[in-house]
């Protein structure tokens, strides 16, 4: 789990049909690590259960392992390593799912898994079941570096220049049980991507690390800091144009010694880096960074070569065919099947791999719960994945899978076998690709309930002509002001609130996650479910009756504005 | 802090062993059926019932119990806020997807 790690002797891994999955594969020094976290865990949970332990004891030690006591049980979220999984590790979770659950998972912004019906005696059986497939709960709450996410087309995307990752490994490695920055003021995300386009919503992270290449073709990184939504929602701002590689935990190292120092204890709103960012001024904060780092023996945190090279060996490649780049397979079913085509317009990426593609499962059908995947659709999803991926699977921060290794010719196949279970739909990026926290039905934070209105806006917009018609357009809903949902940065935002005892909405309009990052602004009063039904229905018909050629939603609203939405929405009130 | 109501009370917490909701019933113990809550009408039973309550979470039963406003209906005890309906009730959704 350190980064001498990358110097041990590599085992053959241990996922069978897994085996290119383009994973970080373990060795023993890792297994044995895991068994004796369980073993740890397991105790502490025997003392809880015995009483030797209070629950203001025991809390601070099951959120360090992911376990979180929600409204109707406990929650176990366990990391998923910047997204990616092999087939043998989703058929473990429908495993658990099926034995220690309610037969299903859900799939988080945070590309991790989260189960919602766990019972604290069966979590020691749960762990040791991930830890067989290389997984855990480790850092997925409590106030420490939480799982490092990335670009769910990290190594595959046609516009990446560096694939990130290796250095999300990096990451991972050094933060994972940094005994400095397990006690922060409050937890810290970070996000990394090697690409133009930004997936992985670099801009809400605490720190957000775009790779990227200098004049003379060296690695390095543009550095942004302080992003992060919730109560103080803030797009981060560039703390480095350009961080050498061979710096990179040096200057993480510096960036989290001045929030171990600064950083508030005193007030859990005001404890994020954000709040330090935007009370001192990102030059003045930049200054503490800089003065910490020439402080600091630099040479002792160098990422060496050959530890990055170490690093990559234990990534398995793809055994890739040699293709055409066009496959006459593909190019006849998209003429004989609209359905399809129109899946593949959207649904289909891409790949930097001639005669490849990259496939986005998205885990929103018509009606659906967002996220949600049954035991039985992980098991078939599994299958695709060795059948079509190499055994892989990656999770996407607006809770979709993503097959990325797909031959052309084998699109037709797959998606009618997707379809087969459910996950077919023809929707990433469109109005039903919507991101919906666990809301009031399962959070014990939340005001209002997400879920239920997050399927009802998708059963209003089911139809595929019309959200075709309609094009890009991201709708994120939070059920409270923490924001897991990032309505912040949605298209169309929706908060839920309680407005004295009921439930009800408010709708910000213009969000963005992507490159040139955005905070929406609120549209007006909230609203009922009903009213928001409709106010989103209004949006969408001054959207269409206002764009003029080529135009997406959030070009259309930047040129004239909010007021004729706020006057449709609220016309009736 | 909780807002004092004059509203007749029931007393929950999360068993410690599964997270489950549980009610406190008449007889001190606990139900995951609300039906079975022990109504409180007044202040002094109410803070009594939490007495019971907090004994039996140091006892290491449950965990975290606090009271919880209802309207009695003639089906039982039925709490007023809309999250404690949903942990009464359960989910408000489909809690398995669909398919497969």
């Amino acid at each position: 789990m350190s980064p001498t790690a990358a110097a041990r002797q590599i085992d053959p891994p241990a996922n069978g049909l897994s085996s290119h999955a383009g994973i970080y594969h373990y060795d023993q020094v890792d297994r044995d690590f895991l068994k004796e976290r369980v073993e740890q865990f397991r105790r502490q949970v025997a003392r809880r259960l015995a009483g030797e332990l209070t629950e203001d004891e025991f809390k601070p030690l099951r959120l360090m392992n992911g376990l979180y006591l929600q409204l109707h049980a406990y929650m176990l979220r366990i990391a998923v390593p910047y997204g990616i999984l092999t087939s043998r590790q989703v058929r473990q979770f429908g495993r658990i799912a099926r034995q220690y659950d309610k037969g299903f998972g859900h799939f988080t912004t945070r590309q991790n898994l989260q189960f919602n019906w766990i019972k604290l005696v069966d979590v020691p059986a749960i762990l040791d079941l991930l830890a067989e497939v290389d997984m855990h709960a480790i850092q997925t709450s409590g106030n420490c570096i939480r799982n490092v996410t990335s670009d769910q087309f990290a190594g595959v995307a046609s516009d990446e220049v560096v694939d990130p990752r290796h250095y999300a490994e990096v990451l991972r490695q050094w933060s994972t049980l940094h005994p400095e920055f397990s006690f922060l003021p409050r937890k810290f995300k970070i996000a990394i991507t090697g690409s133009s386009a930004d997936r992985a919503a670099i801009c809400i992270h605490d720190v957000g690390l775009i790779a990227k290449r200098g004049a003379d073709g060296t690695v390095g990184f543009e550095v942004y800091v302080g992003g992060g939504l919730g109560r103080t929602p803030f797009i981060a701002k560039k703390l480095r144009d350009f961080l050498p590689e061979d710096e990179l935990i040096a200057y993480l190292e510096a960036v989290l010694r001045v929030y171990n120092a600064y950083g508030r204890r005193d007030n859990i709103y005001k404890a994020r880096i954000k709040i330090l960012v935007h009370e001192l001024g990102i030059d003045a904060f930049r200054d503490e960074v800089e003065a910490e780092f020439a402080r600091m023996p630099v040479a002792q945190y160098r990422l060496e070569p050959a530890i990055l090279d170490g690093i990559r060996t234990r990534f398995a490649s793809q055994p890739y065919e040699a293709l055409e780049p066009i496959s006459g397979i593909l190019a006849r079913a998209r003429l004989e099947d609209q359905a399809f085509n129109r899946w593949v317009r959207t649904n289909v990426a891409v790949h930097r791999q001639p005669g490849y593609a990259i496939a986005t499962i998205t885990l929103k059908p018509a009606g659906g719960i967002p996220g949600d995947v049954s035991a039985d659709q992980m098991d078939v999803i599994a299958d695709l994945a060795d059948r079509y991926s190499f055994g892989e699977i990656r999770v996407t921060h607006e809770q979709n899978l993503v097959l990325a290794h797909v031959r052309q010719d084998d699109l037709p196949a797959l998606w009618k076998a997707l379809a087969d279970i459910g996950f077919g739909e023809a929707n990433s990026g469109l109005i039903t690709d919507i991101i919906a926290c666990p809301g009031l039905d399962y959070c014990a934070l939340a005001n209002a309930r997400s879920i239920p209105l997050a399927q009802r806006i998708s059963e209003r917009f089911a139809d595929l002509d019309r959200q075709h018609d309609i094009g890009e357009l991201k709708i994120k809903i939070s059920g409270c002001i923490n924001a897991c949902g990032h309505h912040h940065v949605g298209h169309i935002g929706i908060l839920g609130v309680d407005k004295k005892g009921v439930e009800a909405y408010q709708l910000t309009l213009g969000g963005s996650a992507a490159e040139a990052g955005a905070i929406g602004d609120i549209l007006g009063p909230a609203l009922s479910a009903d009213e928001t039904l409709d106010a989103i229905d209004a949006v969408v018909g001054v959207y269409l009756d206002q764009r003029q050629d080529g135009e997406r939603f959030l070009d259309t609203l930047a040129r004239i504005g909010h007021t004729p939405f706020k006057d449709k929405v609220y016309a009736a009130h | 802090m909780a807002r004092v109501t004059d509203a007749p009370k029931v007393v929950t917490a999360n068993r410690l062993q599964d997270g489950a909701v549980v009610w406190l019933t008449a007889a001190g113990d606990w139900s995951i059926r609300v039906a079975d809550a022990q109504v409180q009408t007044d202040a002094s039973s109410a803070e009594a019932a939490l007495g019971i309550a907090r004994a039996s979470a140091a006892r290491q039963e449950v965990v975290e119990p606090y009271a919880v406003d209802v309207v009695v209906e003639a089906t039982g005890p039925r709490p007023l806020k809309t999250r404690e309906w949903i942990r009464a009730a359960g989910p408000s959704i489909d809690a398995i997807p669909t398919a497969a």
